[in-house]
């Protein structure tokens, strides 16, 4: 990191943070990904608790990294507390961050999806799951398709896309596991011939 | 959402194998974990069909929260309730949590070096890639549909194009389109 960041932070700040966490949740529609621009407003902008290459970090080492790209959440929170000074500090950004996206959504998911199977025979709740379907198998597809374009969409970058076209293919018609995949695709990243 | 799957359909058989799965689908996961999950608790593991596993999917992602967070809620929540809901939750972020931490301590040492960066480039392909095949993989659990093939196939295509070509928010996508949706399998729907 070029800049760091020395901070002072007391209970009202890290009530702050929890708070703001909290009321980010239930806006967390699509993923917590969704919630990024106001994260880096709050974050970087508004209290200088991160630096943007931090903030940068967080995001790219967790969606690198196995495991749900949530947990860049958690990352920020980790840096925020290591910028206080101390791995206790750490520990509890990580707490408070997780606790404060995860509680309120799955609160509500949970209670929602149980209202659900109660009433799984009402005639809303089938149109809802018939009517959601073709609509988010397509917005999977659009998902990926956005990731294809992240490194960028000129013709230069077609062995990007074929090595994304290939693996599809073989995803979609093989039982090869994901990992030789995913294997493939960082070697071929790391000799440079992608 | 839908009915406890029949008593001969496989299902976790305790706490600790929803764990120790979960755990497992995550570590497999970069770059995202939902093509792993669909492809181990459906045509692996077979908890659920790829209908039933479309249905939890439009849960999860129309909730507010983290899609694969949201929907080990749900699968952990079906076998056995508020425990099995968290245990999914813990068995999703637990261990995986502890390793990215492990990859951010030794992350600033080599982000610099080509090679690694060149092998985050390639793994991204091929996890999008696996997402792209995994909508296509559940294209087939839409033969049932009630509101038909064309139908089908208008809706998905306009969602296609509002998010790749137009770029529109997410929410408007889901919610616009899915009040379209909601209404034509309402209307088609038996009292």
């Amino acid at each position: 990191m070029s800049e760091t960041l020395t901070l002072n932070l007391g209970m009202a700040d890290w009530l702050q943070f929890f708070l703001h966490y909290l009321s980010l949740s239930l806006l967390a529609i699509g993923g917590a990904i969704a919630t990024i621009p106001d994260m880096h407003r709050f974050l970087v902008d508004q209290n200088l608790w991160l630096t943007d290459a931090q903030f940068n970090a967080s995001v790219a080492i967790a969606q690198a990294a196995p495991g749900p790209n949530v947990l860049f959440i958690a990352l920020m929170g980790w840096n925020v507390g290591m910028n206080a000074g101390s791995v206790v500090y750490g520990l509890l950004g990580i707490t408070l961050a997780m606790a404060g996206m995860l509680i309120p959504s799955s609160v509500l998911t949970y209670n929602a999806t149980q209202w659900g199977h109660r009433n799984r025979n009402l005639r809303a709740v089938r149109a809802f799951k018939q009517g959601m379907a073709p609509i988010v198998v397509a917005l999977l597809i659009a998902t990926g398709l956005i990731l294809a374009s992240a490194s960028g969409k000129s013709l230069d970058h077609w062995p990007l896309w074929l090595l994304a076209g290939v693996s599809a293919v073989i995803f979609w018609r093989t039982q090869l596991h994901i990992l030789w995949l995913l294997a493939v695709g960082a070697l071929l990243g790391w000799f440079g011939w992608i | 959402m839908s009915a406890l799957p029949p008593d001969d359909r496989p299902r976790p058989e305790s706490l600790t194998d929803l764990f120790v799965s979960f755990t497992l689908l995550a570590l497999q996961g970069f770059g995202g974990v939902l093509a792993v999950v669909q492809r181990e608790l459906v045509e692996n593991k077979r908890w659920m069909t790829r209908e039933e596993f479309v249905e939890d999917w439009s849960v999860a992602q129309i909730m507010p929260g983290p899609n694969v967070i949201n929907l080990a809620l749900i699968v952990g929540g079906r076998y056995f309730g508020l425990k099995g809901a968290l245990v999914g939750l813990a068995g999703m972020l637990a261990v995986p949590l502890v390793l990215v931490l492990a990859i951010a301590l030794v992350y600033s040492q080599f982000a610099e070096h080509p090679g690694v960066a060149g092998a985050l480039r390639g793994m991204g392909a091929v996890a999008a890639g696996l997402i792209v095949s995994t909508g296509i993989k559940l294209i087939s659990a839409l033969n049932t549909n009630v509101i038909g093939w064309r139908w089908c196939a208008v809706l998905g295509l306009a969602c296609l194009v509002g998010i790749v070509v137009i770029r529109l928010p997410l929410a408007y996508v889901l919610f616009g389109l899915g009040s379209v949706a909601f209404t034509l399998a309402y209307k088609r729907l038996k009292p």
